[in-house]
């Protein structure tokens, strides 16, 4: 475990130094990106739209029979953007792109594909590590956005056609306006950018890691994912820790 | 543009051991393949080639021992980077989301960093000399390949590297008789060719017998005297005797009355 956690911290490092190399490796880096957003949009919708309602429909009767109606915006909309957005994209990420990466590099280790490179003398961090973490850098912040935007709108939804709770589209926009500050996006953005880092690293170093046949890139795979997450609900209250001793 | 010739390379092997764990693979390999000659290592599954190989071109790092290009070590990192060594791997090594093209071209750009002008010509070139079409073959995915093709695009991806030294892992398996000698001819005509030294690695033993100047056969770790495939047809070893002489109707024939 020790060891593991070890090897994914130099596996970051050797990245970090490969950097200069981005611009060289820009037309990957679209090409993942590319890929990861179109792979994740649907299903982030879909997932943030529910997740949304759900919390309105879940504190809204109650919030509307203590006369707290003003708050059901601003409960959604903090929800979400400091908690749910990030944490569930994150996961979402995790088993879709992850997963995917992880495979991809693993079957690649399996068939000789990366001794080919490494005897051209390319190596594998720059060339495959570099764009995929790079792609989910900036893939996974993307979502995240795109994903409060939706759940504040599934929430907005629910609290005004469900009759139980009732209030207009003005109360429940207005209360989220007032209750949502810059330091709310800032927490699920960071948030966003180290889960990004996190899963990124675990599927690769996983991936190359990878040995055997065909049954080694599944367990592989599944590593990753189980890891990823581990990593994501750890780190994600460490940085809660942190942001509540900021502010 | 055409690149500049490449002369053969020597390999010099000196005492190279290497175990799994307490699985001894290598046991004291020593060994002089001479630059331009094609040899060939040839033994069983099983008996160490590949490993010997993998260590050959620096994928794996021995217990004990040397290996030397043209006497320079293969630990010494900035000499080697003179030294152009290429692998054609057994089941080619292509990068599935490359095009043939892309792959051929992939030490060309990556490692090479020539203009795009130069990697397409070398690349054509490539293509053409292991016998396939740049307009139909150069945009297809490594997936919508033969096993034969994918062996050539390998071979070509090798040859675009222009090699002092190139190695051959099982070139022939899985293929054919009738794909397998196209494979091989092409083996021994890139090598008279080029002067590029040829090591392959095999337990194909009519690609052996009909390209190798030089055989070694590798039986549990060790390696014996290399020898022509005239003397090593007349040779007195057990093992090799079994191993050339295996696969006569009466090996397949089972005992009806097992006493």
């Amino acid at each position: 475990m020790i060891r593991a956690i070890q090897d994914i911290a130099a596996l970051g490092l050797q990245t970090l130094r490969s950097a200069p190399q981005l611009r060289r490796r820009r037309a990957q880096v679209v090409g993942h990106f590319y890929q990861m957003a179109n792979a994740s949009l649907l299903m982030s919708c879909i997932l943030s739209l529910f997740i949304g309602g759900v919390l309105a429909l879940q504190s809204g009767p109650l919030l509307v029979e203590r006369g707290l109606s003003f708050v059901i915006g601003q409960l959604v909309g903090l929800s979400m953007c400091r908690e749910l957005a990030p944490v569930m994209m994150a996961i979402l990420m995790a088993g879709r792109i992850g997963s995917a990466i992880t495979a991809e590099l693993g079957s690649m280790k399996v068939y000789e594909e990366i001794d080919a490179l490494l005897t051209m003398k390319i190596h594998p961090v720059p060339y495959l590590v570099l764009p995929r973490l790079t792609a989910i850098l900036l893939a996974l912040p993307l979502v995240v956005v795109f994903s409060i935007l939706v759940g504040w709108t599934g929430g907005a939804l629910v609290s005004v056609m469900n009759q139980d709770i009732g209030i207009t589209l003005q109360a429940y926009g207005s209360a989220l306006r007032s209750g949502i500050d810059f330091m709310d996006l800032a927490q699920g953005l960071v948030k966003s950018l180290v889960f990004a880092l996190l899963i990124g690293l675990v599927s690769c170093f996983h991936g190359l890691r990878t040995r055997g046949g065909p049954r080694a890139i599944g367990q592989s795979v599944t590593q990753s994912v189980v890891q990823s997450i581990v990593c994501i609900l750890v780190s994600d209250y460490a940085i809660t820790r942190l942001f509540v001793f900021v502010e | 543009m055409k690149p500049p010739p490449n002369k053969g390379v020597e390999l010099q092997i000196h005492d190279l051991y290497r175990s799994f764990g307490h699985n001894s693979v290598l046991r004291g390999i020593s060994l002089t393949i001479p630059a331009g000659c094609v040899f060939v290592i040839m033994g069983s599954s099983g008996s160490g080639k590949s490993v010997l190989l993998r260590h050959m071109v620096g994928l794996e790092a021995p217990d004990q021992g040397t290996i030397l290009f043209d006497g320079v070590s293969i630990l010494d990192a900035q000499a080697m980077a003179q030294i152009e060594l290429a692998i054609v791997f057994q089941h080619g090594g292509l990068l599935h989301s490359l095009s043939v093209g892309e792959n051929i071209g992939l030490y060309l750009t990556e490692t090479l960093g020539l203009p795009p002008r130069e990697v397409n010509d070398r690349v054509n070139q490539a293509i053409e000399q292991v016998g396939l079409s740049v307009t139909q073959d150069k945009h297809k995915l490594p997936a919508d390949l033969s096993g034969g093709m994918k062996k050539r695009v390998a071979i070509a991806r090798a040859l675009a590297i222009n090699p002092g030294i190139l190695f051959y892992d099982e070139p022939t398996s899985e293929l054919d008789p009738i794909t397998a000698v196209t494979i091989g001819r092409q083996i021994r005509q890139l090598n008279q060719r080029h002067g590029t030294t040829s090591i392959v690695v095999t337990h194909d033993r009519d690609l052996a017998m009909g390209i190798g100047d030089q055989i070694a056969f590798m039986t549990q770790g060790t390696l014996s005297r290399p020898q022509s495939p005239a003397e090593l047809s007349q040779t007195t070893e057990l093992a090799v005797q079994d191993f050339l002489q295996a696969g006569t109707r009466e090996d397949y024939q089972i005992d009806s009355n097992p006493s």
